[in-house]
């Protein structure tokens, strides 16, 4: 066991250390979530721009579409580095981590170079339209539909929780093309310009008061047969290949840790001592220590099968869930050590991130598989577990009974 | 980065395995816990002829010289299969305060002996009803002769000889007494897990043996107990493991309104939640082997971040085991209790849970990670 690099590793970090001291800062205090804001969004695209100049955007990818060809550990160690630094994250993952890799496996070469490099650039931005207000953890049964007119389809039906529709180019679609077949076998995957004509996006207002998610309705929009990705019925092996990189995309939940809690614990006043001394918060940080070093030693034992060159084990497969409900009992926390004030808005970065944490995290446990989705993919794929008898088992989609919603 | 166990470190770990299967250590459990013997006496002696009980000696005292990581894949099949034997004794604590404190004297004269099984060593600290400290110890030394008492002694009357936490005249000694000198009573106590015998050792100017420090030893055996949670940490991820290997198998298998229990997200997320736990015991354990075998001065934080998680994982996946059996778990038929029994005698054996989370914390205070 050691935690050092081996000598081509050490390389690849000084490399990527010293191109990231000479293009950023080094990060210090409270990082800020403004992705709802204009000038972030154009000083995330310079970033990336940035990157993909030098080489940095998408490592793992092919040499023609922008990347280096670089190995797992390869991406990891960057993205290690570039963590520690003060730039602009958040806006790319799903294009990036999802919509790339599908157009990879599906679309053609023409539409490969037309529209890989441009998403690696950060000049193109992508999202993903598979929710809708029917359809949520049983994606499935999704009903916006898809109907074929010569060359084209048109497309009719709305999708909801899109991130980032309002700032994107293009975007992932999955469509029901016939409720007459069973329903994971009568849909049909697109890739869409999201300025095409009877689209129309509403942007979601979330309990946190901002909003980065979106309806989006479609209304007679024509995709051309083109930009259909894998054959028509495939829609939903495509989905998962997509949902898979998802799980891989949405890890740890960002903000307020254990390190923030201690600290705040130590010089936070309680009845005339420090919280610190106080056991039953005591209990707590150890509790969180606990969840927060395993979480990390998790990801090294990963990076360690990686870096092998063996295949990881399913470990990772625990993040969202532990790093969701931590940071949800830690926002808690930090709110409550303030009694009654603790409901004040303030300029205290310190609060604020603890109050960013309670409000934030809520979401974090629905977004990308809600925790019990997780839970049966745990208990499932990893444990081996047999699936619960289904009520909509090889009935014909238009028959599956539906709520009034 | 390598935070895994070397190709050598996992087949030793596999033939441990297939061993203690083979020995079907696990009825052996029971049959001890149904006898109301102390261990299995048939097991140990064949694990001390497998060399395991000199794991860590080096082999100029006919040790087999290897680390500490080797001794944690053991540990954890230790755990896994309920080993009836004075392992965590007579290894971590005993063996280990003997390598890390005695003069080259005396390990000459006791390190053979531990790797042939002539001796068997355990350690005493507890007093009363209540945690030990280095405040409320009165079993005291003086002219190297002890008195005293010590309950809750874990395989004290198997055990040939024994470090003594005492008072001295300065602090606190850890002292060794061979259980054949005059002033020795031992006598056997009546414990919630009767599968690993508890004895009373009542010392009466017994002759003893200054080791380490005088006047240091509470330090000394803070240090050992950092040690040995790590090694116990394994024994409860082991443990935690075949308690939802258990529990998967169980609810595949019955049946309930036509289907599998299994099939149910009751049952799933239960033993999803089992699953998450002891992801976390098992990195936090790797982790804290780490810390133990390179002398890391993190090791005080990772071992404690490792017991805390390592308990709390097996208190989890052994009562919920039980749940998952339904009224077969609650029979003493069943093996669920055995796993129930044993997780409690773990995260009690070293101190309790609330015990480690507080040197947790102090010692995150002490290390300032901010």
């Amino acid at each position: 066991m050691d935690f050092k690099d081996n000598p081509k590793q050490a390389s690849f970090r000084k490399n990527c250390r010293e191109w990231l001291e000479k293009n950023a800062k080094l990060k210090i205090g409270v990082e800020k979530n403004e992705f709802a804001n204009i000038d972030f969004l154009q000083a995330a695209k310079d970033w990336q721009k940035k990157k993909y100049d030098a080489g940095w955007a998408m490592l793992h990818w092919p040499k023609e579409y922008g990347g280096i060809a670089a190995s797992a550990i390869e991406r990891i160690i960057w993205s290690e580095e570039e963590s520690k630094f003060d730039v602009p994250r958040g806006i790319f993952e799903i294009g990036l981590g999802m919509c790339g890799p599908v157009m990879m496996e599906y679309a053609s070469e023409e539409q490969k170079a037309r529209y890989l490099p441009p998403m690696a650039e950060g000049k193109e931005i992508w999202c993903q339209l598979f929710s809708e207000p029917s359809a949520g953890s049983d994606v499935a049964g999704l009903r916006s539909k898809a109907v074929q007119d010569g060359d084209n389809w048109i497309i009719n039906g709305q999708k909801v929780w899109t991130s980032g529709a309002h700032f994107s180019d293009y975007g992932i679609l999955v469509v029901r093309h016939d409720p007459s077949l069973a329903k994971h076998k009568g849909m049909t995957f697109f890739f869409i310009d999201m300025k095409s004509p009877g689209i129309d996006i509403k942007p979601i207002k979330q309990i946190t008061g901002g909003s980065s998610f979106n309806e989006v309705y479609f209304n007679d929009v024509v995709v051309p047969d083109s930009q259909r990705l894998g054959e028509i019925g495939d829609g939903w092996k495509v989905a998962i290949t997509t949902l898979m990189n998802e799980r891989l995309a949405v890890g740890d939940a960002n903000g307020a840790d254990v390190e923030e809690a201690f600290r705040w614990a130590k010089n936070q006043d309680d009845i005339g001592e420090p919280l610190i001394n106080n056991r039953s918060v005591r209990s707590s940080i150890a509790d969180w220590y606990c969840e927060a070093n395993g979480l990390k030693n998790t990801k090294l034992r990963t990076m360690s099968a990686l870096s092998k060159g063996e295949t990881p084990g399913p470990e990772a497969s625990i993040t969202k869930i532990v790093s969701a409900n931590k940071l949800q009992d830690i926002g808690n926390f930090g709110m409550d050590s303030l009694d009654m004030s603790g409901m004040l808005k303030t300029d205290n970065a310190e609060i604020q991130s603890f109050q960013n944490a309670w409000l934030g995290a809520p979401g974090l446990r629905i977004a990308g598989g809600t925790d019990e989705i997780l839970k049966n993919i745990i208990a499932e794929r990893v444990l081996g577990l047999p699936q619960d008898a289904r009520a909509d088992k090889g009935l014909p989609y238009k028959d599956i009974p539906t709520g009034n919603s | 980065m390598n935070l895994d166990f070397s190709d050598d470190q996992k087949f030793l770990q596999s033939e441990a395995k297939k061993f203690l299967a083979k020995e079907n250590s696990i009825k052996r459990c029971r049959s001890v816990l149904d006898k109301s013997e102390s261990i299995d006496s048939e097991l140990w002696q064949k694990i001390v002829e497998l060399g395991w009980t000199g794991i860590r000696i080096p082999e100029e005292f006919n040790g087999l010289g290897l680390g500490h990581l080797e001794l944690c894949v053991i540990a954890e099949e230790l755990g896994r299969f309920l080993a009836p034997v004075p392992f965590s004794s007579s290894v971590y604590l005993f063996t280990e305060t003997i390598i890390k404190y005695a003069s080259e004297d005396l390990k000459k004269d006791i390190l053979p002996k531990l790797v042939s099984g002539e001796i068997v060593g355990t350690l005493a600290v507890t007093e009363d009803f209540l945690a030990p400290s280095s405040s409320n110890i009165t079993t005291e030394v003086s002219n190297n002769k002890i008195i005293g008492k010590k309950i809750a002694v874990p395989d004290g009357g198997i055990a040939t000889h024994s470090i003594i936490v005492c008072k001295s005249s300065g602090g606190v000694d850890l002292r060794l007494i061979d259980h054949s000198d005059e002033g020795v009573t031992i006598s056997s106590q009546e414990i919630v897990d009767d599968s690993r015998g508890h004895f009373c050792i009542e010392l009466d100017s017994t002759p003893s043996m200054l080791v380490g420090d005088e006047n240091n030893g509470w330090e000394q055996y803070e240090s050992i107990i950092n040690q040995a949670a790590v090694l116990f940490s394994f024994e409860q991820v082991g443990g935690s493991q075949a308690t939802l290997d258990m529990a998967v198998e169980y609810a595949k298998e019955r049946y309930a309104f036509g289907k599998p229990i299994g099939s149910f997200q009751g049952i799933k997320h239960k033993l999803a939640d089992m699953y998450v736990a002891i992801t976390l015991a098992k990195s936090n354990s790797y982790y804290a082997a780490w810390a133990l075998s390179s002398d890391s001065s993190d090791l005080p934080v990772a071992a404690a971040t490792a017991r805390v998680s390592s308990t709390k994982a097996f208190q989890l996946c052994s009562k919920e085991n039980i749940q998952t059996h339904g009224g077969n778990g609650f029979t003493w038929e069943y093996d669920c209790h055995l796993f129930y029994k044993r997780s409690k005698l773990l995260s009690l054996n070293i101190g309790s849970l609330s015990n480690w989370k507080e040197k947790l914390v102090s010692n995150l205070e002490k290390s300032n990670i901010n």
